[in-house]
């Protein structure tokens, strides 16, 4: 019998089935690509066909092309560097931590999550590699034994740390990813008809059978991963806010980086899920598994994360002025009045204002509200990493080297080509893998399902549906 | 026959077979038995699809392969080794700059065979070590490109023999007046060998003019511009004059100045220096006071000053036209005659009554004597506009049979340029020595290209007793001739200049030992007396002068619109419009490259609304040209100023079409020209941006550069620098006692760099040596605008801002006050003990020397930028593209002669790697081993950066601070607690360059 929590709304509505999931999920990627997939998948390659080109600019003649100077060394480049990164950390939070916590409701959203950490990373590592004067050197970074006599990698740099955060971040994500796709492969493997997606899902799925021995593996080794990669959502974005905290420019060196940071990358990490959630849901007919409630809980994450981040904003504020130091208090003066105040001031509506909108419950749970504040903390986090880079290093200490920065066609070419390449990547992830963990999903369905008495009463085999109007109140 | 001769490709074609006949067309008659290996059927001649994909394959394979190859570049070594020339060794020989503007003696270092760098001479009594800017770029127009590869008659090349041949018929057969025109010319030689030029023709005449034009300042010193001494006065009154950065002798001025701005605890005494001018000049940069006036208005200041000062000496006073300044003149005038024989008025007006006024001035001030050295006037400037405009007339006129143009350039640098061409036509043989198509050149039919002077023997004669000379380091590069020569050819002399030069010495030098002294030495003391002037003309009476200026016919009220034209540091009168390096040297005050502008002051703008980057129209005399508007602070109200030396057309690839021509708007007034006009100004409703290094002005109330006045300073030397202190729980503590990093420990030398903010008169001088040096690429005017320029060495300017942070906030700040007081800040790497670059770069390409040098490692560097971001001093530079080999940036370093210029020690840095200064690491390893050669320690001064040792006014000074005694070590020890700060000190980044506080001598 399956239990219905009188009080808990379910995470799984619609009275489903385990065949239900099953065949909702595997939907997708045995029918024929729809025309709105064709055209989105072609959008995204028009996208990566423009990063393609920004990205042969760049190497081709240098990085001139971009927008940088004597006194700007960063700004696109590594803005949007951070803006991926921090992107990709809600799928390690939701599959990581929520797992550690046993949060049922990351079910259903932790491999579209997990793929879009993937893909993010793959976005965010485009940019430490183009960003070098000479990228076909770009394994200098890392410790190699060489015949340079005792020539070695240097361990005080924060950019060496970066390589290895970013390297151990990717490498645990796409495995735990990966891990997690065996059973579902094996599930499309067998129901596949054709002899290429059978032969390819079954090497996908590394010959799963689904014995209990695989399953008490799959288990142990999913918590293994999830226990190494929980403090991954710490220290990646950690690290990556050393890259400034460790510095002597005055609006970056700031101690309180680094709980910033990971806060900031949460923040704007589940702003992304839900954009993408919403989206996929919405065509792949997922609304019984990505319901209002995950909705709901996730916006709950962002009005946490959001808060956290204000108030970082203003305690930046208030220890430059503490502190003094006349170089800090013209940084922080200059951010919101200088000649940036428009990135500023667009980073605070977005980030510290707007979120706080999800106080009200209706708002919380309505889908178009959610999507567009998800968008709005997007651009608003990406503004936070432009204003941390460019209007601390474009005023620093010597008047006369202060500069102002603009980007050129190639810089933007290259951040929407990351966009676009994100996409065609999400694109076919979602076609040709399941989208929702099946596996997972099934093993939440007795103990947290709701079945919807307007919903198809027959196929309600094991519960009797809550009146959900009761709930309410 | 021949033709039946026939070659068989071999007996098969002797026989003749059918089967040779079928493959005779065909390249590989036999098919290549690629399957034959395989034991495979090879009777079919078709070839089987594997064969077809290993061919294809191997053909891919062999073609890749073979377009890897890197090209062969062959380093041929001496067959046979002049004796003198030692590969890897530098040669050094003295020489002379003076390129018809400044004057200075120099060595020149030449590695196997080539010059590569351009030093002072340390032994000229005239400029010491000093150097400028132009002397310094001087090397690159030796491989410029754009020179003229041999003579050329009519436009078309022909040969020395065919041109001298054409030219003495014509000259022999020639109707009316030969004239030589030229700029003015100091070699004595030089001087001879026209002379003896012209005795051949019936009417022979030498005129001689200066672009930017000195005739008035002649005209009242009876043909002389007077020895002035600057190191003798205590107080220096300038009326316009640039003296420091492009007025008749600025190395030579600039060295003298500095001596009495130097102070220290034990001399707390320095001149004091007024200056009353249009434009924000780099002189009045450095002046204690600053009056900014018209340029209608300087009649009425000298005149002002003048009766102040004859008031109380005695002299007959004038009737002299009211003016607003009269409290600072009368401020001037006091303390001018409180150092009676230690004053000095100069102006640098062509207006002859003003410059009769000064002369009466400083004649009534005791001067003479002492602040001007009466034995020893200065030759360098001859030009004489009056009779320049007459020749101009008379070639109109038709009287003149044949002109030659030597260093002249009238078409583009003279007001009456139209007139100049018209009359051209009027000539009939037309030469020009020009070393280059150049103007006037393109107008001749004979163009006879002159050597450059590095390729030359030549002498000089600056100023009375003193001689100089300047030898070839390089044998011609192209098919040129000295000038002189062929003149000589000309007269039918044998004699070649070399041996002229020598004859006119003999009488100074004395017997070969001597000769071979002064070509060692290049300079020398004696006359000549060639350059004394013959007729000249007289002066004007005070009673004249003093009408001429109450008529003041050009004194305008109310909103006039005034035009002051003057001469750039860098580019001079025009001709080193071709230069890239002095094109990309940032201008000492307004901080621009590659272009000449409309400086307005800030009032005048606000009123015309007026936008920096708008593009103006400024019409005078009828003529108009338009240039983008600079917003100049310190300008006066209601005037304009534009350089001369842009808007050229024939200069070559990098000069042509920089900038407008002002020349045209030089105002004619009877005998002389008037740098200075009313205009009007329209706005042409378009933009175009000026290329500034620099576009932040004022110092926002930061502590970063230091300054302080001199009372303070008299009154305390330990009060005039600010220490910040950082807040422990002991107290507060010096930055460096509370350090988280390990000391570096030094052991053998620790190199380190006093920069003296009082000496620093911010030429700029020491930029483009260091780009000489360090092989620092030119990257355009759109990149000077990307902000992306390569300087290792810059100098900072603010200015003051009236405004405080209490008063008025940040953003009040960023406005420079209406007249601001200017601060020069050389700036290069600092060389960090604590060096904040050096901690984050990922692949440890930049790091610390056992020496203390902060070096960098090209090979290494990836170029992630990030020491750049964390380089509180921004300097480093980053090469954002190729500056080498690449189309887009066609300067010396896209040609393989432009090449030649490059330094053999310092590496070209490649796209995508940071550089900066290296302290010229390459000149200290040099020392370094020349002292381990001969087993000794180096001694201080052996080893000296490119910008200490171009400075002229020793602002800068380098050594091991280690080393007790070195001077770097001296200077330290005193001014410890004194005036030496460094800058951001609480960071705590410890940098081996020392600033020393500007202290100003205020009035």
């Amino acid at each position: 019998m399956q239990h219905v929590s009188p009080i808990r709304e379910p995470l799984v509505t619609g009275g489903k089935t385990y065949a239900d999931i099953t065949e909702d999920v595997c939907r997708q990627v045995e029918a024929k690509p729809n025309m709105r997939w064709m055209v989105a998948l072609g959008v995204a390659l028009v996208f990566l066909g423009i990063f393609l080109y920004s990205v042969y600019r760049t190497l081709w003649f240098g990085i001139g092309e971009w927008g940088l100077n004597k006194t700007v060394g960063w700004a696109w480049d590594i803005t949007n560097f951070v803006w991926w990164v921090g992107i990709g950390h809600a799928g390690t939070l939701i599959s990581a931590i929520l797992l550690l916590f046993r949060q049922k409701w990351r079910t259903s959203i932790n491999r579209a999550a997990e793929a879009m950490t993937i893909f993010a990373v793959i976005c965010a590592a485009m940019f430490p590699v183009l960003h070098m004067g000479r990228p076909w050197l770009a394994y200098w970074v890392l410790p190699l034994p060489n015949t340079f006599g005792s020539l070695w990698v240097n361990f005080n740099s924060p950019l060496l740390w970066d390589v290895f955060a970013i390297s151990t971040y990717f490498s645990v994500s796409l495995v735990f990813w990966y891990i997690g796709l065996i059973p579902d492969f094996a599930t499309i493997r067998d129901r596949a008809t054709g002899p290429i997606a059978r032969r390819a899902y079954a090497l996908l799925s590394f010959n799963w059978t689904g014995s209990a021995k695989h399953w008490s593996r799959y288990e142990t080794v999913s918590l293994i991963l999830a226990g190494l990669a929980t403090p991954l959502v710490l220290s990646v974005h950690t690290i990556v806010s050393m890259d400034f905290a460790t510095s002597v420019i005055p609006g970056w060196h700031t101690t309180i980086f680094p709980p910033y940071f990971v806060a900031g990358a949460i923040f704007s990490g589940f702003a992304m899920v839900l954009t993408l959630m919403i989206i996929t849901r919405k065509t792949f007919k997922l609304e019984d598994y990505i319901t209002l409630e995950h909705v709901e809980s996730m916006n709950k994450v962002i009005t946490l994360t959001g808060s956290i981040v204000g108030v970082a904003y203003i305690t930046e504020f208030f220890i430059a002025w503490y502190s003094g130091v006349e170089y800090e208090q013209y940084a922080f003066i200059n951010r919101a009045t200088g000649p940036y105040w428009w990135a500023y001031w667009s980073m605070m509506t977005c980030n510290v204002i707007t979120p706080q909108l999800f106080w009200f419950r209706s708002i919380r749970r309505s889908l178009t509200a959610t999507f567009i504040i998800s968008i709005f903390v997007n651009i608003g986090m990406w503004f936070e990493r432009f204003v941390i880079i460019v209007t601390s290093l474009h005023r620093d200490f010597l008047p006369s080297s202060w500069v102002m920065f603009s980007p050129t066609s190639i810089d933007v070419g290259i951040y929407v080509g990351t966009i676009g390449l994100f996409f065609t990547l999400f694109l076919l992830f979602a076609k040709f893998f399941p989208v929702v963990n099946m596996a997972e999903v099934k093993s939440i369905l007795k103990s947290s399902t709701g079945v919807s008495h307007t919903h198809n009463p027959g196929a309600s085999l094991h519960g009797t549906a809550p009146n959900n109007s009761h709930k309410h109140d | 026959m021949q033709e039946t001769i026939k070659y068989w490709r071999g007996v098969e074609e002797l026989n003749n077979t059918p089967e040779f006949q079928k493959n005779a067309h065909n390249e590989f008659p036999e098919f290549l038995p690629v399957s034959e290996a395989n034991g495979g059927d090879t009777s079919s001649q078709v070839a089987p699809r594997r064969d077809f994909l290993k061919l294809l394959g191997f053909g891919v394979a062999a073609a890749t392969l073979a377009s890897c190859e890197a090209p062969v570049r062959k380093a041929i070594p001496y067959l046979n080794k002049p004796e003198e020339v030692e590969p890897g060794i530098p040669n050094w020989y003295a020489s002379t700059y003076f390129m018809g503007d400044i004057y200075n003696p120099i060595l020149v270092k030449t590695r196997e065979g080539r010059p590569i760098k351009v030093e002072g001479n340390t032994l000229s009594p005239i400029t010491g070590g000093g150097t400028h800017s132009r002397s310094q770029a001087s090397l690159l127009t030796l491989y410029d490109n754009n020179r003229l590869k041999g003579p050329t008659a009519k436009g078309k090349p022909t040969t020395w023999q065919a041109i001298d041949q054409e030219i003495r018929t014509r000259l022999t057969g020639v109707q009316g007046r030969v004239v030589l025109v030229s700029n003015t010319i100091i070699s004595p030689s030089t001087k001879a060998v026209i002379r003896d030029f012209g005795a051949q023709f019936p009417a022979f005449e030498h005129v001689t003019y200066d672009a930017n034009s000195a005739s008035a300042l002649l005209r009242a010193n009876g043909g002389l511009v007077p020895g002035y001494d600057f190191s003798k006065a205590r107080v220096i009154v300038s009326i316009g004059a640039d003296f420091l950065g492009s007025w008749i002798s600025p190395v030579e001025y600039s060295r003298q100045y500095i001596t009495n701005r130097k102070v220290t605890a034990d001399k707390p005494t320095m001149s004091r220096h007024y200056q009353f001018e249009t434009f924000m000049s780099m002189t009045g940069a450095n002046a204690d006071v600053r009056v900014p006036v018209k340029p209608s208005e300087y009649g009425a200041v000298v005149a002002a000053l003048y009766n102040r000062i004859a008031g109380s000496t005695g002299g007959a006073a004038i009737q002299a036209p009211t003016t607003r300044v009269a409290k600072q003149i009368d401020a001037a005038a006091k303390e001018l005659l409180a150092s009676r024989g230690a004053a000095l008025v100069v102006s640098d007006s062509n207006d002859p009554a003003v410059q009769t006024l000064v002369t009466a001035i400083n004649g009534a001030l005791g001067a003479n004597g002492t602040t001007i050295n009466t034995a020893s006037p200065s030759y360098v400037r001859q030009g004489d506009d009056a009779r320049m405009l007459r020749l101009i007339n008379d070639m109109n006129a038709g009287a003149v049979g044949a002109v030659i143009f030597y260093g002249a350039n009238p078409a583009y640098d003279h007001p009456l340029s139209a007139q100049v061409v018209n009359g051209l036509k009027k000539v009939g043989v037309k030469i020009s020595f020009a070393d280059r198509v150049d103007e006037t050149a393109a107008l001749v039919d004979y163009v006879c290209p002159d050597n450059h002077f590095l390729e030359s023997w030549n002498d000089y004669e600056p100023k009375r007793g003193f001689l100089s000379l300047a030898q070839p380091t390089i044998s011609n590069i192209f098919n040129t001739r000295q000038a002189q020569d062929s003149l000589l050819k000309w007269t039918g002399s044998t004699a070649d200049f070399y041996t002229i030069i020598q004859r006119t010495w003999s009488g100074i030098v004395g017997g070969a030992a001597g000769w071979d002294k002064v070509a060692h030495d290049g300079v020398a003391t004696g006359t000549t007396g060639a350059n004394e002037p013959t007729a000249p003309v007289a002066p004007m009476t005070l009673a004249a002068a003093a009408v001429s200026i109450n008529k003041g016919g050009r004194a305008a009220g109310g909103n006039t619109l005034e035009l002051e034209i003057y001469e750039k540091v860098a580019i001079g009168a025009g001709q080193h419009t071709n230069n890239p390096w002095l094109q990309e040297m940032s201008d000492p005050t307004t901080k621009a490259t590659w272009d000449n502008y409309v400086a307005i002051s800030t009032a005048t703008a606000k009123r015309l609304e007026i936008e920096q980057n708008d593009v103006v129209r400024v019409t005078a005399n009828g003529k108009s040209i338009e240039l983008p508007a600079l917003i100049q602070p310190g300008q006066a109200v209601d005037t304009i100023a534009i350089a001369i030396g842009y808007g050229r057309t024939h200069a070559g690839q990098a000069g042509n079409n920089v900038g407008a021509n002002v020349y045209p708007l030089v105002s004619v007034a009877g005998d002389s020209l008037q740098f200075a006009n009313t205009v009007s100004i329209t706005k042409v409703g378009a933009d175009k941006p000026i290329a500034q290094t620099q576009t932040h002005h004022t110092v926002m109330g930061r502590i970063v550069v230091q300054e302080n006045t001199l009372a303070n300073y008299q009154k305390d030397p330990k009060s005039v620098t600010e220490y910040i202190k950082i807040a422990t729980p002991d107290g507060p503590q010096k930055p460096q006692a509370i350090s988280l990093w390990q000391d570096y420990e030094y052991k053998n030398h620790h190199w380190g760099m006093v920069i003296d903010l009082n000496s620093c008169i911010g030429c700029g001088t020491c930029t483009i040596s260091c780009q000489v040096e360090n092989n620092v690429p030119v990257v355009g005017k759109q990149e000077v605008l990307n902000r992306r320029e390569m300087h290792w060495l810059r100098i900072d300017r603010y200015y003051s801002s009236d405004s405080t942070r209490e008063d008025g906030g940040f953003e009040k700040m960023e406005n420079p006050s209406e007249n601001p007081s200017v601060i020069f800040q050389p700036m290069l790497c600092q060389h960090c003990n604590h060096a904040p670059c050096e901690t984050v770069c990922p692949v440890a390409a930049t790091m610390h020397s056992t020496e203390g040098i902060n070096q960098m490692v090209y090979n290494r560097c990836v170029g992630t930028r990030y020491c750049a971001n964390n380089c509180p001093y921004k300097v480093r530079r980053f090469n954002w593209f190729n500056y080498a080999n690449n189309e887009k940036f066609d300067y010396q370093m896209n040609n393989d002669l432009g090449k030649m210029v490059l330094n053999p020690d310092v590496t070209v840095r490649s796209r995508g790697v940071m550089e900066k200064c290296s302290f010229c690491v390459q000149r200290i390893q040099y020392g370094k081993l020349e002292a381990k050669k001969e087993s000794r320690r180096p001694v201080d001064g052996e080893i000296v950066t490119a910008c200490a040792q171009a400075c002229p006014t020793n602002a800068i000074i380098f050594g091991d601070m280690l080393d007790p005694n070195s001077q770097v070590s001296q200077i330290l020890n005193r001014e410890k607690g004194e005036r030496a700060f460094h800058v951001l000190e609480e960071l705590n980044t410890q940098p081996n360059v020392t600033y020393l506080t500007k202290i100003r001598n205020q009035a």
